[in-house]
């Protein structure tokens, strides 16, 4: 009797279990379902071709131009400003907190460090129009009020965490032993840091990397507040663009009637996003098998 | 999807109900210029009411505000331009009759940045060449405009293309109604103007007066000369006389609510509509807006009580250098 109420228990269990893991399956091909059915519908008004060649972005206006290229400029142009900010950082706080700090250092600087990434990135959005554009004002001059720069720098430090904390994971669990080989050969502590311990956890500091660039390329608030609404195709860091994600926001803000070409370019720009996330995680997930040590 | 979204707005619509049972709604939406006046009207309006009657005041822009209107979503509207011929016939569609009333007059202020120092006026020809859709991508620095000008970037901000201000302006300057380029910085929040405005030397932009009265000390007025020495000589300055004389042209204008004819026989929409003309005149005062001369508001009610409808601009959207006194004779 006993045996048998287990029993159904286990199964509930693994049933509910079950349900829940197939719910957010469900989502997700709710998503790209609902993505590619108005996207379809977008490309039946508008080619491909003027969509990913045109050099003007501009469906709101009566002169209307289809070309996604601004948008992106715009994405990759704060993407890379944050990677230069996020990568240098987050790799030498990984490595400190990895071989030199203390464990108990380690233990009390890794979760104030995580803390940066649960500030809500509508706050990182305001410090960034109001704090770090004003400062940057004050050293260039000819910065504009909106502008790529200022958010860049906000977003890198916002993905910071990202990258160190998975970066610290992965160079934790290198072996010891490798590292007493080293020591026991005459190394230094840079010298096992840089040639012993980044190599063999190269896999999981590439994918840490990737990650965070896939997080700047869809982070919205921050772009949509302090980097302007100009769709603009420029590599400049010093005017106001307009990036993917933020156009999707001016969009769904406005008054825009669903049915209008105007309402479905939101979904052929969303979709595009999706693509490039989409591939960043293939890479990382390919990076991880590809290159990973496997120490017995 | 579908099922989603209804079910979301009968939650919705349980929620309010359970909420405001009692109270009687009057909902309104539409410009965002007009939405100071009308919300200034509203507060006082169910402060005397005692919690009679509820106003719920929203700004999707002159264009939106017409779309949810003609459908009946509305009762009233705000509007910074008269109603266009394709509103008209969503609203005929609708079997919707409209009454048009004046509520004030306002001025489109030119803003640059108060580091500019290059600035002082600008004439209507220039702006054109900046603004029309043939600019675009190509006049993209100051000097193109005046040689004398700085050979630097320059930076457009301006209206939403859902707001009466940007049709407004577009028919004034380019001489055709939402025609205009496309790659500014365009916003339905006159704040993040202000904002983008106020950070950027290089700037220059459009919205309605009141928006600049309110951030004066961040901002700097451009005069503009017309080059109709009708309307007073060399470049005017929107100034609270100037546009009262009706000699800042061509970007005063006056703005209006539209009531619904069906809404009008509410008794609370007939209360509200009878207390906007009384205060109407000392509310948009004060929220930085010129005032119609009183005779104007008498002859509005007098209109709203015999239910005249249609617009006394026959639907044509934007009419330019509308002054006051033509106004009243319209009426």
């Amino acid at each position: 009797m006993y045996k048998q109420y287990q029993r159904v228990k286990e199964r509930l269990i693994e049933g509910a279990l079950f349900l829940s893991g197939l719910f957010s399956i469900f989502i997700t091909i709710g998503i790209i379902a609902v993505l590619f059915f108005e996207t379809y519908e977008f490309f039946k008004e508008v080619s491909i071709f003027e969509f990913l060649t045109d050099t003007q972005w501009t469906p709101l206006f009566s002169e209307k131009h289809f070309g996604v290229l601004p948008l992106f400029a715009g994405t990759f142009l704060t993407t890379v400003i944050a990677i230069i900010v996020a990568l240098p950082l987050g790799l030498v706080s990984a490595i400190f907190l990895s071989e030199y700090a203390p464990e108990r250092i380690r233990v009390m600087i890794k979760p104030v460090l995580e803390i940066l990434a649960a500030v809500p990135t509508v706050v990182y959005g305001y410090f960034a129009l109001l704090f770090v554009t004003p400062l940057l004002q004050t050293i260039i001059p000819d910065i504009s009020g909106f502008n790529a720069l200022s958010p860049g720098i906000v977003m890198g430090v916002m993905i910071i965490p990202i990258v160190s904390s998975l970066s610290e994971d992965a160079m934790h669990a290198v072996p010891m032993g490798l590292r007493e080989g080293a020591y026991a050969l005459g190394a230094t502590r840079l010298q096992v840091a840089t040639r012993v311990v980044v190599p063999a956890a190269f896999s999981g500091i590439a994918a840490s990397f990737i990650l965070g660039i896939s997080r700047a390329v869809g982070e919205t608030m921050i772009l949509a507040i302090a980097a302007g609404q100009q769709p603009r195709l420029t590599m400049n860091p010093f005017v106001p663009i307009e990036t993917v994600t933020a156009y999707i926001v001016q969009v769904s803000l406005g008054d825009t009637p669903t049915g209008t070409i105007e309402y479905k370019t939101i979904f052929a720009v969303g979709i595009s996003l999706f693509l490039v996330t989409f591939g960043l995680n293939v890479v990382s997930y390919w990076l991880r098998k590809r290159f990973r040590e496997v120490y017995e | 999807m579908q099922w989603y979204m209804k079910s979301i707005i009968t939650v919705q619509i349980i929620f309010t109900c359970t909420i405001t049972y009692a109270a009687q709604i009057i909902k309104i939406d539409g410009s965002s210029t007009v939405y100071p006046i009308t919300e200034a009207v509203a507060e006082e309006f169910q402060k005397i009411e005692k919690g009679k009657t509820r106003v719920t005041v929203g700004i999707s822009g002159t264009g939106g505000g017409f779309k949810k209107f003609c459908n009946g979503e509305t009762d009233i509207s705000n509007a910074s331009r008269p109603i266009k011929p394709t509103e008209v016939e969503l609203c005929k569609k609708n079997s919707i009759e409209y009454i048009e009333l004046p509520v004030a007059y306002d001025g489109i202020a030119l803003m640059i940045n108060p580091k500019n120092n290059w600035v002082s006026h600008m004439t209507v020809k220039e702006l054109k060449k900046i603004w029309e859709p043939a600019a675009q991508g190509k006049i993209k620095k100051w000097n193109q405009i005046r040689t004398a000008w700085p050979d630097k970037e320059i930076h457009l901000f301006g209206a939403g293309v859902d707001s009466g201000t940007y049709d407004y302006f577009t028919e004034a300057i380019v001489g055709k109604e939402h025609s205009s380029r496309g790659d500014f910085t365009s916003s339905e929040d006159d704040n993040v103007l202000v904002q983008g405005i106020s950070t950027d030397v290089l700037s220059l932009g459009f919205f309605g007066m009141a928006y600049y009265e309110n951030n004066k000390d961040k901002l700097k007025l451009v005069g503009i000369d017309d080059e109709n020495d009708a309307n007073g000589k060399g470049p005017i300055f929107p100034t609270y006389d100037n546009i009262l004389k009706g000699i800042y042209q061509p970007l005063s204008r006056p703005i209006y609510i539209y009531l619904s004819k069906k809404s009008a026989d509410k008794s609370e929409i007939k209360r509200f509509t009878e207390f906007y003309m009384k205060s109407g005149a000392d509310l948009s005062k004060e929220v930085g807006y010129i005032a119609l001369p009183d005779k104007a508001y008498e002859l509005a009610l007098k209109r709203f009580e015999k239910r005249i409808t249609g617009s006394v601009f026959g639907g044509q959207g934007s009419q330019i250098g509308v002054k006051i006194e033509e106004l009243l004779q319209k009426e």
